[in-house]
C-alpha cells in the first residue's frame, strides 16, 4: 500500500534538486484546458507532456502548465511552447502520440515540428 | 464530453477561476444513481448570474468564462432522467461564507448515461493545475471508499515541494488507484 511515509521519502529526495532549480526553467509548455480543450482531448495530452518531461529528465529546465481558452477552439487541443528569447510556437490538433516528437525535436533539439504547428495567416 | 470525469475537471476549473482556496469533489454512487458534487469557497455568483449560467445562449461577454461547461453537465444529467442544481453565495453578499455548489445526479442504468471514465487522471490533472488550491476528493460506492485530501499531502511535503512535481503526481495516481482496487 502507498503510504505517506513514501511521500516523505520523495520530499527528502527532491529537496535539494528543487531549491537548485529556482528560476532556471526557461522553457514553458502550456496546454489549453478550458471546456473546448478538455472536450477535444487535452487531458491525455497534458498528462503525456508531464510524463515525458519527467521521463527525459527535463524538469530542471521545462515547466508544463495549464491555461484557459486560447481562442482557437476549432483547433483544440492546443499547446503553446515558450522558449526564452524565441517566438511562441502553437501546436494544434494535439494528440498524446505527437508529444514524443515535440519533446525530442523541439524541446531537446531546438527545431520546431512544423507539421504540427499552427500555420500563420 | 466522452467521460463524466472530463466534466469534473471542467467544472472544477471554474472554481479555480473563482479564486477558491478549497475545492471539494464528492462522488456518491448507489446501485442506480451517481451523484456528483463540486463545492468551492470561491467568490461565488450573484442570483442573476446563477440563473444565466445554465443557459448557453444567455452567456454575455462578461460571463463568457462560464461558457458551455455547465450547460453540458446539466444536459448530460437530465438525459438520464437525473437532475442538476447550482447554488452560489457571492462574496459581496456573504463575505464570510461564500462559494458555489454544483451538483448533478445521473441514473446509471439509462442508455444515455455517460460513464465516469478516468477520474484518477482528472483529479491528478486538477491538482497539477490548481497550484496552492486544496482539493478534497471522495468517491463512495457500495463496493469502494476512496478519499484524498491535498492538505494532508502538503503537510508531508512541506513548503518547498509542489504537488505538481511529476514524482508527486505519480505517487497520487498510484495512491488513488490502489484505493480503487481495494474493495470493502
Amino acid at each position: 500500500m502507498k503510504s505517506l511515509a513514501e511521500l516523505a521519502a520523495i520530499r527528502e529526495k527532491m529537496k535539494d534538486k528543487v531549491s537548485m532549480r529556482e528560476g532556471s526553467n526557461d522553457i514553458r509548455i502550456v496546454v489549453g484546458m478550458a471546456t473546448c480543450g478538455i472536450a477535444a482531448g487535452a487531458r491525455p495530452v497534458l498528462n503525456a507532456f508531464v510524463e515525458q518531461v519527467s521521463k527525459e529528465g527535463l524538469t530542471d529546465t521545462v515547466t508544463v502548465s495549464q491555461t484557459g481558452c486560447i481562442g482557437i477552439c476549432q483547433s483544440e487541443p492546443v499547446v503553446e511552447v515558450y522558449k526564452a528569447g524565441e517566438d511562441k510556437v502553437t501546436y494544434v490538433h494535439m494528440t498524446p502520440e505527437k508529444v514524443a516528437k515535440i519533446i525530442e525535436q523541439h524541446i531537446k533539439g531546438g527545431k520546431v515540428v512544423s507539421e504540427y504547428a499552427l500555420k500563420e495567416n | 464530453m466522452k467521460e463524466l470525469s472530463l466534466n469534473v475537471l471542467d467544472i472544477a476549473e471554474n472554481s479555480i477561476t473563482a479564486r477558491s482556496t478549497l475545492i471539494n469533489i464528492d462522488i456518491l454512487e448507489s446501485d442506480e444513481t451517481l451523484t456528483l458534487s463540486i463545492r468551492d469557497n470561491g467568490c461565488g455568483m450573484s442570483k442573476e448570474m446563477v440563473e444565466s449560467v445554465t443557459d448557453p445562449f444567455c452567456t454575455t461577454r462578461k460571463t463568457r468564462k462560464v461558457g458551455l461547461g455547465i450547460p453540458f453537465l446539466k444536459m448530460e444529467a437530465e438525459m438520464t432522467g437525473g437532475n442538476f442544481s447550482i447554488e452560489s453565495k457571492s462574496e459581496k453578499e456573504y463575505p464570510d461564507d461564500h462559494g458555489t455548489v454544483t451538483s448533478a445526479t445521473f441514473y446509471k442504468n439509462h442508455i444515455d448515461f455517460i460513464p465516469l471514465g478516468d477520474i484518477i487522471s482528472s483529479i491528478c490533472t486538477l491538482i497539477h493545475g490548481a497550484g496552492r488550491i486544496d482539493i478534497v476528493y471522495t468517491h463512495k460506492t457500495p463496493e469502494i471508499d476512496v478519499s484524498l485530501d491535498t492538505k494532508e499531502l502538503r503537510e508531508v511535503l512541506g513548503e518547498e515541494i509542489s504537488l505538481s512535481e511529476p514524482e508527486v503526481l505519480e505517487w497520487i495516481r498510484q495512491y488513488l488507484s490502489e484505493q480503487y482496487n481495494t474493495h470493502k
